[in-house]
This record gives structure tokens, C-alpha cells and sequence, in this order.
């Protein structure tokens, strides 16, 4: 064949392309993180810039080692958002090589030794989360009270410049510590649940997101807010999220009737910690999830039950990155399991039986 | 009336008011009509006229050579001027055998065959009518419709949907064609109705022409049994598992045709040339072609002769605007690359389109994220996804396994991929490179045939060898024994 | 600490030797694999890959003493089933198969001795004592046993006749693979 031959139809496009998507879920994560950055100040602002700063070296290094494209991958938005999305789950205040090591391990051990774009098996930014977690349990649990950017004792630039850069020990002050964290002390040294949401428990303030907490995880309206964006714009289907937020109700509403001394109710779960980040931008990463929408609900509701398991009955307080780990490796199984019925077979994939076959 | 739901399906920018309202014309006629052998899926037709002869308009100048087959007719009076290779309307751009006629401007009609009269005709003589007409699936597939009547003579069917759907962004030559030429459609779909006992037609038009339903609607309201329907705008709706599963509520079994879910479908198109075979005896030597894209000059709808050259076409329509990205022919989602202009139009196609570069808006092929859009857009419930990773890495069988022959080839799901994967392509090349396996795999089984039969023989021959050894043995032994036996008798008379 | 890391170590041990020593007392003693690749090459006995019959080397295979590319009669299409049938990955961008060849017998040379009509697997050559042979391109499967053996040396191997791409015979090909940009 002599003659060069033009790609196969469609010879007409959608809008959609990989930029797009990313760019698109990053546009939807702005609020949360913008409002994240400025209640937690300029530390977080480093914070966040380090973050992503190394998720994108991580990647055009090993671009280099693999001789791939290094342009048209960064460019695909895929990294950033990567290292965005490990930042959202970082202490604000947490030190500059907690940000580094997370964008490495993120891009790196999470994405490209799977081999890269589409081929890994785990969340990307839950690997980092995770493996930052067991390391690092200290610098991973150190949150802040909300310190707004220019307002009354918030540190300055040069202050911030300090704690990002391994001096926290002189701001111990304001250490504080996560709803889950405290709702958990207050059981173990003997108080009830009651008693502890009554000290500890502001759902408006959780609400607006006002509250210690990780940088972009504390505002449950905006992220709700960018949820509902991916949606609309069809970025994302409503199978996950419904599903995880869905079943970790579930289980805490029931829970909570058996025992309401010892276990919350379902609204404290679903506003706390990672669980509304998780379920809209988290789990419902493509490349780790089940590509049904069968099979996504599967997932979400596995997801939310783990979280709930993790968070009540475990050694850590929080367990989205946990739940959504261990689900991304039952990924494969879903999708082997849940299949779309073929047209013109059973769910078994034998031919349907024709009117000369019956009878 | 009641319509069911399909799977899946996507919504490309339809492009279709750039040609829907201009009335079908015919054009001047070209130089030379370059008239393709190969016109139908299935045997190309055989030439039965000579280089240097004169036709008329209408004579058969090809045979169909089999079953699955179609006979090719003059599209106009002239001189043959040449029987041979010629660039075909074809993805790979090769040449096939193509009669070549020089037109003489007589449009001289050679004796047709007489009209039939469809309330006394039986089936069997409109299906052979209609196989001497030779006319196929003009919806693209170009499939021999005698042999889809054929079938229904062989079976009982309960309904005949008639294809008007035309889901295809750009084109609207079936939209024209049922707006101006309603009488005749119906008038077709009446006669193979009566010709196969068939109780009720539904003409199936998506919902965004509006005119051709009206214009339908008008033309079927003296038969009772003609309905017409409004399907949903959502490509693929025009894909006939698609259309009888909308209709109908009933799936076409896996590996079956619509005749086994008692079913045939015919594009309103082909309609209209069996009513014109049937009864006029006129053959299938023209149809209307939609000229349309962004980067053509003056989009329209041609009736063209089977043969015209295509540039003939985009000249009649004003020439091009620009460089086009992509020239090609049928519709966007499921035609095929134009690689010479000097190609003929042929029965099946009704496209042809000059697209710019906004319009076919090609992207970086980047790697699968696993979205799943494709899963979603797929209106036969497949996974385009696990089989396009399956042949990537070469595993052919395995691709078919999960749904590769369940494929109708739409393109929806390439369509909607963001990362720009040609998941078509690598579907087109999986069916070919297992066909062309099966060949080799023909031949080697051919090959150890002869193997064994030469070891059976050479076995046979050594068995044979072995046993006239043994024979001549025990017979040179028994002689022996004999002599032995003879000698001692001799010994004892001698005692 | 140490205790644990030497009874670790000492697990470790045990269930390794454990293993390794069932995987020699209880290894299959014939080769089920062997059998099945045997099925699944062509069966000409043509002894091109350079092993006893196709026997030969499907066992070569199925113990890794050879690689998948070994049979030219087999062509690509073998390649790709051999390869998805050991799970090792086809590289077919480097892979340049030898051509398939087939036999001709120069007819003015031919003696008529029949040597080479008896030893063709496939009965492709036809001709008859003192007369000139010939052979049938299409049941010849280039094993060149004949060429050795012609007393008059007038047998060559030359490449099959391709054949030629036909509308028919036309298919897509593949899809490239995601290019470098610059």
C-alpha cells in the first residue's frame, strides 16, 4: 500500500480532550483551596505552590528516564492535578519536605512506575496521602485553627517562610487538632460522643469550613459546590459520590440509633475530614475506578462503608485515603464482574434466544 | 406511537441546515461515467459488454456473479471506452474493475423491462425484479436488498421499517428525498409489503425533520397499515439494530439477522427504487447525493448518475472553500476517506463531504484515563475500551471475545474519547487481520492435509512392503517344509 | 528484635526449600503445553526452524529454548497466537519475518530422477521418472528438503509471489502508537 491512509472515521469530534477534563476538575477544586489558603495564610500558600511544583518535576523527570513527550504529557494538566490534589490533603501548615515527598511519591511511585498516564492502579494522590501518613504520623495530624491571611496573628510572609521551612516548633501555639481527632480523644480518656460534639461540634462553621483541618478538605459547601460543577458539566456521573456519601450515612445513622454515646450521627461523618473531597474528586478518579456506572456504585458504597469502618474502630481517625486504596484494588474485580449487557445477548453473553428458537 | 429506549448513543452538532433546504437538482452531465463493478457488499458484478460497444440508458452492463450479488446497469447512453482498473470509492484508495462510458447526450433508454402490478405480482417476481434492477442497502451498507426480500419470503415478518432516520450529521439526502419524493417511498414500502404479507410499515424519521415527517405523514394517509414515527435525535438511531430495538422493543439476537426478530428494514431511499423497479422497470442508475461541509462553496443535494466522478459533484455544489482537512465520502461518524477526487459516486454513498479542520476538530492521541465515556456512548453495551487494549497488544481473539463481531462500527465512542484514541480504526484492523488469519490458517490446514495423506500412504506402502516380505516368507518356508515332508517319505519308502 | 528476624529468617528458609522441593517431586513428567503448541503450528514437519518436526519445536517452545518468531511457513498470524498462548508480548514493529519462500525446479536442468517428488512433505511436486518435475506453488511450504537433494542442483528457493492487495483483501491497519513530539 503505497498510498498513505488518513486516520479511520469519525472525522467529526466531541469538545472533550484529556486537557480539558483536567483543567476542568482543577477549575472545580478553586474554591475549596482558594478558601482553604486563605484561612490557613501564606504557610499554606507555600505549601500548596511546593506541592505541585514537585508532582510536575517528579513528572518530567521520569518522562526524560522513559523518553516520553514531556511537553504533551505536562501539559495534560494530569500531574498538576495530582499534587493539587495531595496539597488538598496536607496540613496547612505542614513542613516544606512533607509537600516535596508528597508530589514525588505521588507522581512517581503513585503514577509512573505503573507506567504513567491511564496505567496506574492506585489513586496517585491517596498513595502519597497514605504512605505520608504512616511516615510521617506527627506532621500528617498537626492542623491549625484558621489563621486568615492578613487578619489579627496570622504569621507574616517572612513568618510563614519560617514554618513552611522546619521552624513550626516556635508557632506550637497555635497547634490544634481535627474534629475526628478530637471526638476520638474525648472517647478514649472516657467521655461520650455527646459531650464531646457539644464542646467540639460547629456544623455551620464546617459547613463554611472554618475549622482546623486539612487545606482543602474543611469547606463542605464548596467542595459540594465543585462537586456539583463536575457534574454539570458531565465531568464526573452522580454514581460515586451519591453512593459513598450514601452508604457512610447509612451505617452512622444506624449506628448512632444503637448507641448514640459511642458513635456520631451521619451528619458528623459526612462533613468531617476528606469524606465530601473524597467523594467527588477522590474516588471518582477514571483511571482507579470501575467503568460502569453499576460497578461506580459498588465502589462508592464500599468506599463509605470502609471510611466509617477506619474511622470508628481503627488506630487512625480519618480512613478516606485507606478506603479508597483498598477499593482501587477491588477495581479490577468490579469491572471483571460488572459488565454492560451486550445488545443482542444475556447478561451471560449467549445469544438472545430469536422467535425461531422459541417454541 | 410507542417508542422504546436505546443504550447509550451521543449527540454530534448535526451540520444539517447547511444543505436540508435546497431541493434536490440534477447536474450537467460529466465527461465520462467511471461505473464500479464492486458496488455491494458481498461478489462484484462481472462486465458483459466489450470495450468500444454502445449502451443505452438502463442496459446491463454487469452481472451478479452469486448469491450475494448485484447486477450493474448503463447510467446513461454512450460508448464503452474502457473495462479496467479505476480509482475506487474505497478507504484504501486501490483501483478496481470499472466500465468506463462516454456518454453521447441521447439518454437513449434501452427496452426496459415491463412494470408489474404489485396487487397481482408474487413475491418471488418482485424480489427478482428487484434483483434485476440492482438495487442495494443505500444507506451506506449497500447490501443486495433482493436478498434481504428473499428472506422474507422465507419466513413470516411482522413489520417493515423503513429507514428515514438519517442520523448522520451533515447529510439530508433521505430528508430531501421524503419531503419531495414521499409518494414514491411509500408507494415502495406498499409493494413489499404485499409482496411478503407483511401487516404494518413504520417509517422511522429523527425528530429534527420536521418537514419530512409532514411530508411522510401526508403521503401515508390512504394507508392504513404505513405509520409513521418520530425517533429521537440521537446518533447512532439510524443503525438498524438500533432502529428496530427503538421501534420494535425487540433485540436482533447476537450473530442473526433483523429477519430473525421478524423484522426488514430497508432505507427510505431503497424504497423509493424498488417502486421505481417495480413499476416503471426502471434499474438502479441514479441516486442523490448530499454535497455538503464547511469547506464546501455552496452545499447541496444532487441527483447524480452512478459514475459521476466526484468532482463533477463538488464543481456542481460551487468547488471547495479553503483546504479542507478532510475530504471524504458518506457521513462523518461512519464514512470513508476520499483519497482522489476522480473517484465515482456509487450506489451506497450518500455523501459527499469537504470538512475544515474546526469541524473535524483532531486532537494529540494520548492514552486511555479510562473514563469511560466510550462505555457510556456505546450503544450496543460493550466496553470500546477492553477491546481497544486487547488489540493494541495484539490479542485478536480475545478482542473478540468481548464484543469485537457485537461492534457496529458507529464511532460513537471515538467520537466522544478525549484522549483521541481511534478506537474505530483499531476495530476495522482487528476484523481484518483475523479474516486474513483465517486465510493462512485455511491454507496451513490445506498444507497438513497433504502430510498426513503422504505419511498414511508412505505407511501404507511400507505395511504392504512388510507383509509381501512375510508372504514370500511363509511360502518359502512351507516350500521348504514341503521338500522336508517329501524327502522323509522318500526315506521311509526307501526303508 | 533478633529473635525475630531469625525466625523470620528461619521461615523463610523452610518454606523456600519447601517449595523448591515440591516443584522437583512433583513436576508433570510430559508436557501438556508442548502439546497444545504442537496443535497450533502448521503440522509440515518442515524442520525451517531448525528443530526435529514441528514436535520439536513446540517443546523448544514451551520451554523457552526458542523464540516465537521460529516459523517462517506460520507467518505472523502464528506469531501473534504463539504469542498470546505463552503470554509473552510480540514486538512487531522490529520483527521482519523471513519471507516465506516456495520451490522451482529450472526444467531445462531436470534429470527426471523422482529424488525430490519422494522426499516432499506435501506431495507439491509432480512429474514422473525420466520426465521433467514441476512444482505446485501452493502446496509448497518452502522447507527446501528438495534442494539438497538434486542431483542435478536445479532446485532453487525464490521468494513466494506476493499476493496482491485487492479491494476484497484490504483492511485498516493498525493504528500508530503515540509518536514523541518532537
Amino acid at each position: 500500500m503505497s498510498l498513505p491512509t488518513p486516520p479511520s472515521a469519525p472525522y467529526a469530534h466531541s469538545s472533550a480532550n484529556v486537557q480539558r477534563t483536567m483543567a476542568l476538575v482543577m477549575l472545580a477544586l478553586t474554591p475549596s483551596t482558594l478558601y482553604g489558603l486563605y484561612i490557613y495564610g501564606w504557610p499554606a500558600v507555600f505549601l500548596f505552590a511546593l506541592t505541585i511544583l514537585s508532582a510536575l518535576a517528579a513528572e518530567a523527570f521520569s518522562l526524560a528516564l522513559r523518553r516520553k513527550p514531556i511537553v504533551m504529557f505536562l501539559g495534560d494538566g494530569s500531574a498538576a492535578l495530582s499534587g493539587w490534589l495531595v496539597a488538598a490533603t496536607l496540613p496547612p501548615w505542614a513542613p516544606w519536605w512533607v509537600a516535596v515527598l508528597g508530589g514525588l511519591i505521588a507522581i512517581i511511585i503513585g503514577k509512573q512506575i505503573f507506567g504513567g498516564l491511564g496505567q496506574n492502579v492506585f489513586n496517585p494522590a491517596m498513595v502519597a496521602r497514605v504512605m505520608l501518613l504512616v511516615s510521617f504520623p506527627v506532621e500528617l495530624t498537626r492542623f491549625v485553627d484558621p489563621k486568615p491571611l492578613f487578619s489579627q496573628g496570622a504569621p507574616d510572609f517572612s513568618q510563614s517562610l519560617q514554618i513552611v521551612f522546619g521552624q513550626i516548633e516556635k508557632f506550637d501555639t497555635i497547634s490544634s487538632a481535627s474534629l475526628l481527632d478530637q471526638i476520638r480523644t474525648v472517647l478514649k480518656q472516657g467521655g461520650d460522643v455527646p459531650g464531646g460534639l457539644a464542646e467540639h461540634y460547629q456544623p455551620m462553621a464546617m459547613l463554611i469550613g472554618d475549622v482546623p483541618g486539612s487545606l482543602g478538605e474543611t469547606s463542605a459547601l464548596l467542595i459540594l459546590l465543585g462537586g456539583l460543577f463536575l457534574l454539570y458539566k458531565r465531568i464526573i456521573t452522580w454514581h460515586t459520590p451519591a453512593a459513598m456519601i450514601a452508604s457512610i450515612a447509612l451505617i452512622a445513622a444506624v449506628m448512632n440509633l444503637i448507641d448514640p454515646a459511642r458513635y456520631p450521627g451521619p451528619v458528623y461523618h459526612v462533613l468531617s475530614g476528606a469524606l465530601l473531597l473524597g467523594a467527588f474528586f477522590i474516588a471518582t478518579d477514571y483511571v482507579t475506578a470501575p467503568v460502569t456506572n453499576t460497578g461506580r456504585l459498588i465502589f462508592g458504597a464500599g468506599a463509605g462503608a470502609l471510611v466509617y469502618v477506619i474511622r470508628t474502630w481503627t488506630v487512625f481517625p480519618e480512613g478516606v485515603a485507606f478506603a479508597v486504596l483498598l477499593m482501587n484494588a477491588l477495581t479490577p474485580v468490579i469491572d471483571f464482574y460488572i459488565k454492560p449487557r451486550i445488545y443482542g445477548r444475556n447478561r451471560a453473553g449467549e445469544p438472545l434466544p430469536g422467535p425461531d428458537d422459541a417454541g | 406511537m410507542k417508542l422504546f429506549s436505546i443504550r447509550g448513543g451521543v449527540h454530534p452538532s448535526s451540520h444539517k441546515s447547511l444543505s436540508s433546504e435546497q431541493p434536490i437538482r440534477a447536474i450537467a452531465m460529466p465527461e465520462l461515467l467511471h461505473v464500479p463493478m464492486r458496488q455491494n457488499i458481498g461478489a462484484p458484478a462481472e462486465p458483459v459488454v466489450a470495450e468500444g460497444e454502445s449502451v443505452l440508458k438502463g442496459q446491463l452492463i454487469g452481472e451478479s456473479a452469486g448469491p450475494v450479488s448485484a447486477p450493474v446497469h448503463a447510467p446513461t447512453s454512450g460508448t464503452v471506452t474502457a473495462i479496467g482498473d479505476y480509482i475506487a470509492p474505497h478507504p484504501s484508495g486501490l483501483a478496481g474493475l470499472t466500465i468506463t462510458i462516454a456518454p453521447d447526450g441521447r439518454e437513449a433508454w434501452a427496452e426496459l423491462p415491463p412494470p408489474l402490478d404489485p396487487e397481482t405480482a408474487t413475491g418471488q417476481e418482485i424480489a427478482d425484479r428487484v434483483r434485476e434492477a440492482g438495487i442495494v442497502g443505500m444507506g451506506g451498507a449497500a447490501f443486495p436488498s433482493s436478498v434481504k426480500l428473499g428472506l422474507g419470503t422465507s419466513r413470516q415478518l411482522h413489520s417493515l421499517i423503513l429507514n428515514g432516520a438519517e442520523c448522520e450529521p451533515y447529510l439530508s439526502a433521505d430528508d430531501r428525498l421524503m419531503r419531495e419524493r414521499s409518494e414514491g417511498i411509500v408507494g415502495g414500502a406498499a409493494i413489499m409489503m404485499k409482496a411478503l404479507g407483511i401487516p404494518r410499515a413504520i417509517v422511522a424519521i429523527e425528530d429534527n425533520k420536521p418537514e419530512a415527517i409532514a411530508a411522510m405523514r401526508a403521503a401515508a394517509s390512504g394507508h392504513g397499515a404505513i405509520e409513521i414515527a418520530a425517533v429521537p435525535s440521537r446518533y447512532p438511531m439510524g443503525s438498524e439494530k438500533q432502529l428496530i430495538q427503538v421501534v420494535t422493543g425487540v433485540e436482533v439476537p447476537a450473530g442473526k439477522l433483523p429477519a430473525h426478530a421478524g423484522v426488514l428494514v430497508h432505507n427510505v431511499a431503497t424504497a423509493h427504487a424498488v417502486h421505481d423497479a417495480v413499476r416503471f422497470g426502471r434499474p438502479l442508475i441514479s441516486r442523490v447525493v448530499t454535497v455538503s461541509g464547511g469547506a464546501m462553496a455552496e452545499p447541496g443535494n444532487l441527483e447524480v448518475l452512478i459514475g459521476t466522478p466526484v468532482a463533477d459533484m463538488i464543481s456542481a455544489c460551487g468547488g471547495l472553500k479553503g483546504t479542507p482537512e478532510q475530504l471524504l465520502l458518506g457521513g462523518p461518524m461512519m464514512g470513508v476517506p476520499l483519497h482522489d477526487k476522480a473517484a465515482p459516486a456509487i450506489k451506497g454513498n450518500n455523501g459527499v463531504l469537504a470538512l475544515s479542520r474546526s469541524e473535524v476538530n483532531p486532537g494529540a492521541h494520548m492514552p486511555c484515563i479510562r473514563c469511560a465515556d466510550c462505555v457510556a456512548a456505546c450503544p450496543c453495551g460493550l466496553q470500546p475500551l477492553e477491546m481497544m487494549i486487547r488489540i493494541r497488544n495484539e490479542k485478536l481473539s480475545e478482542a473478540a471475545d468481548v464484543g469485537l463481531y457485537d461492534c457496529i462500527l458507529c464511532g460513537a465512542c471515538s467520537w466522544v474519547c478525549p484522549s483521541h484514541i481511534p478506537l474505530v480504526q483499531y476495530f476495522n484492523y482487528a476484523r481484518g487481520a483475523l479474516r486474513d488469519q483465517d486465510i493462512v490458517k485455511q491454507h496451513q490446514d490445506k498444507l497438513k492435509g497433504y502430510t498426513q495423506r503422504r505419511e498414511e500412504r508412505l505407511e501404507r506402502i511400507a505395511r504392504a512392503k512388510e507383509e509381501a516380505r512375510k508372504a514370500r516368507k511363509a511360502k518359502m518356508a512351507a516350500a521348504k517344509a514341503a521338500k522336508a515332508k517329501a524327502a522323509a517319505e522318500e526315506e521311509a519308502t526307501d526303508a | 528484635m533478633i529473635s525475630a528476624f531469625v525466625s523470620l529468617a528461619i521461615l523463610g528458609f523452610l518454606l523456600g526449600g519447601g517449595l523448591s522441593l515440591a516443584a522437583k517431586l512433583l513436576a508433570v513428567e510430559s508436557n501438556p503445553l508442548a502439546d497444545e503448541l504442537e496443535n497450533i503450528l502448521p503440522g509440515l514437519q518442515c524442520g525451517q526452524c531448525s528443530f526435529p518436526g514441528c514436535r520439536g519445536a513446540a517443546e523448544a517452545l514451551s520451554s523457552g529454548g526458542t523464540d516465537i518468531t521460529l516459523c517462517p511457513p506460520g507467518g505472523t498470524a502464528l506469531v501473534a497466537t504463539l504469542a498470546e498462548k505463552l503470554q509473552v508480548t510480540a514486538d512487531f514493529s522490529g520483527l521482519e519475518m523471513e519471507k516465506p519462500k516456495v520451490a522451482l525446479i529450472d526444467e531445462q536442468a531436470c534429470i527426471g530422477c523422482t529424488k525430490c517428488i519422494q522426499v516432499c512433505p506435501t506431495d507439491a511436486i509432480i512429474g514422473a521418472p525420466k520426465l521433467m518435475h514441476t512444482v505446485v506453488p501452493d502446496a509448497c511450504t518452502g522447507c527446501d528438503k528438495c534442494g539438497p537433494i538434486c542431483p542435478a542442483e536445479c532446485i532453487d528457493m525464490i521468494p513466494e509471489a506476493e499476493i496482491p492487495v485487492t479491494l476484497q483483501s484490504w483492511h485498516w491497519p493498525k493504528p500508530e502508537p503515540i509518536r514523541a513530539a518532537a
